[in-house]
């Protein structure tokens, strides 16, 4: 597969060629027949600096397993990820070390990601500790400044507090200035709002995208929440078991969505509008899963606009159908 | 329209190690029968207290302090157990938050239904009661072969579906669901939601709807409240409140939310964090996070009162939309002293 060059220009912090992750699954337990599960297959998609790339689809359709293959959280079946030009599977050692400190996690749940037992400071000073940047005093610079940064003022009011004393949005501030501390190039964040209250959720999504501009980061942003995708990131890319079928600019995605998933996936967001009635979404079906898929497109058995050549096709590959804007399907 | 349902000044507060927490204080609002109520508020601010209370399923730790629940004009604190398990599930049903948990692993999903039925009426023999179950299985959408399947054998989206089934076992004239989408994917939710509206209004039945999520409550309500630390602070058709807010509160959560729709927006950040209601802000609850707040706010709990006809409010500075004029306009002009006099303020 011949990689989207529209791009070509700019400068490419991500470049994830290929990529995927087969779990074995026991189809039966006495049987001991195994099984493969694509949680992500043949993922291609580039990030370039200072932009924000969404992750969107349903649970299961792996953008979380997309997210930490990308971080070294999980090793691929197949594939490259390369950032900032160094494939990340050649990483060892030292560079490991390195590579952390350019890369960073933000986790969906701020109750589940923070030591207990660990104060702010702590937390937010261990990954200096681990990768022995500066002296005490400069740690103590940098934790108060990132605390600052993430709106936990002043940052001695929470310097020597413990997780458990803080509210959900101030932890998932904390898990923030935590990742960002080392100043990281490149974040993936994991559904960092979706854990949290209304009102705690646009202070978290407003400081991500300060945080952006002051700090110039660039993330894979990783949610299922399609209006979340649309404002925070600059361009969309839309999973479907293991695959993604569309990508492109935010507005593009929401507004023009080409690919059949995509628009029954559009169609499905409530919209704070009583006097708005939305159509009925276009799609059959349950979602299913990757396990041995056809070689066929993913969509098949749901998709509303199929035809019987689909059945006999190989599985699309992405396309590109005008200003970068990508789609997965034959029917174009 | 008949009352089913009225709620009058219901106080109720949970007694723990640290104090009394007031989770419910002072609410009234009237449910007509076949009318869907949307019942939106953050973590923590009261509403599934308040399904508890309508159910009587508080915990051993919870205190009505003071007002009444009438349903059907009968006092349903005046009641006995025995009399109450009666009018459970017959009359008021519920579907829980994480349905998925809701339904017991080790009984087959339609014996679960059967056995629902037959407790609550003993008359109905278990035939009956069975082909009941494939009706109702037919009603919720899912296929009848798959009742005498286990729990783990559905996915999520027909969980969630059996558990509407057996809320609407007993042809209940009320339910209350607390949340029961908020674990799904947006096309399972979307479904979900159709159906628990298809089914409302073909048996006439009311319902609370309790959610977090302002969009999801557009969608299925008739009349919309809006909860904040245990108390309602607007109440009115959902069209309405929608489209002119009057509590800030309202608003601010209406605009907190990005949306498919339209031109990309700047999002309202509501400042601090919902108080602690072991001893909650004096005055008006919001006041410490209101942008419209004056010295009154702080001082006096704004009375709950009727504004327009079903338009009820509480609070002391409410937001005048003129037309052609935006909130933001008016609050960044205003600086806290515009009282609508509209409202007889």
């Amino acid at each position: 597969m011949t990689l989207p060059t529209a791009t070509e220009s700019k400068d490419v912090i991500l470049e994830v060629c290929n990529l995927s992750k087969y779990y074995p699954v026991n189809q039966s337990f006495f049987s001991g027949k195994k099984a493969l599960l694509h949680a992500v297959d043949n993922v291609s998609f580039q990030v370039n600096r200072g932009e924000v790339l969404g992750l969107v689809g349903e649970s299961g359709c792996g953008k979380t397993t997309t997210g930490r293959l990308i971080v070294r959280l999980a090793t691929p079946t197949s594939g490259r990820i390369l950032i900032e030009n160094t494939d990340v599977a050649d990483i060892k050692g030292q560079g490991m070390m390195e590579f952390r400190q350019k890369v960073q996690m933000i986790f969906q749940d701020p109750y589940e990601s923070l030591d207990p037992r660990m104060t702010i400071f702590d937390i937010v000073a261990e990954p200096l500790n681990v990768n022995g940047i500066g002296t005490f005093e400069e740690r103590e610079a940098q934790v108060e400044e990132m605390l600052n940064l993430v709106g936990l003022a002043p940052p001695s009011a929470f310097l020597f507090r413990f997780p458990h004393e803080l509210s959900g949005g101030q932890r998932q501030r904390v898990a923030i200035a935590r990742a960002l501390v080392v100043r990281p190039s490149f974040v993936v964040a994991d559904e960092p709002t979706s854990m949290l209250d209304v009102s705690i959720r646009t202070g978290i999504m407003k400081l991500m995208a300060q945080l952006r501009e002051d700090l110039g980061i660039s993330y894979l942003y990783i949610t299922h929440d399609l209006a979340v995708a649309r404002y925070l990131c600059d361009r969309i890319a839309v999973m479907y078991l293991g695959q993604i079928v569309e990508l492109g600019d935010s507005e593009d995605i929401v507004k023009k969505p080409v690919h059949p998933y995509t628009k029954a996936l559009i169609s499905a967001v409530p919209v704070p509008d009583p006097a708005i009635e939305r159509p009925i979404p276009n799609i059959k079906g349950g979602v299913s899963k990757p396990i041995d898929p056809k070689p066929r497109c993913r969509f098949y058995d749901r998709c509303p606009e199929s035809e019987s050549s689909c059945a006999e096709a190989k599985n699309p590959e992405l396309r590109d159908i005008g200003g970068g804007h990508l789609v997965a399907c034959h029917l174009l | 329209m008949d009352t089913l349902l009225r709620l009058e000044d219901l106080t109720m507060h949970y007694k723990t190690k640290a104090g009394w927490v007031q989770a419910i204080d002072g609410v009234s609002f009237s449910l007509d029968k076949g009318q869907s109520l949307g019942l939106v508020g953050e973590s923590g601010c009261g509403k599934t207290s308040i399904a508890m209370s309508i159910m009587r399923l508080l915990p051993y730790n919870a205190q009505l302090v003071k007002g009444r629940i009438l349903f059907g004009g009968r006092n349903l604190y005046a009641l006995s157990d025995e009399e109450v398990r009666q009018l459970r599930w017959k009359e008021v049903a519920m579907i829980f938050q994480a349905a998925m948990n809701s339904l017991n692993p080790v009984y087959s999903v339609g014996n679960q239904i059967i056995e629902a039925i037959v407790t609550h009426e003993p008359e109905t023999g278990e035939d009956e009661a069975r082909e009941r179950v494939e009706s109702l299985f037919e009603l919720v959408g899912i296929p009848k072969e798959r009742m005498d399947h286990y729990p783990h054998e559905y996915s999520g989206g027909m969980k969630q579906r059996a558990v509407i089934a057996m809320a609407l076992a007993c042809n209940p004239s009320l339910i209350i669901a607390d949340e029961p989408t908020t674990a799904l994917d947006v096309i399972v939710q979307d479904k979900i939601l159709r159906e628990i509206e298809d089914i409302r209004r073909k048996i006439n039945m009311s319902m609370i709807y309790i959610s977090h999520d302002v969009s999801v409550i557009a969608e299925v309500s008739d009349v919309v409240g809006v909860m904040y630390a245990g108390k309602l602070l607007e109440l009115g058709p959902a069209d309405d409140v929608f489209k002119r807010p009057k509590n800030p509160y309202t608003y601010s959560l209406m605009h907190a939310y990005p949306s498919i729709l339209g031109e990309k927006h700047d999002l309202v950040t509501i400042p601090g964090e919902p108080p602690n209601l072991l001893d909650p802000p004096t005055g008006c609850r919001f006041h410490p996070r209101c942008d419209w707040a004056t010295k009154e706010c702080g001082e006096t709990a704004p009375l709950w009162r009727e504004i327009t006809e079903g338009h009820y409010l509480a609070c002391h500075n409410p937001i005048r939309t003129k037309q052609g004029k935006s909130c933001k306009q008016q609050k960044t002009a205003k600086g806290g002293d515009v009282i609508d006099t509209s409202d007889g303020n």
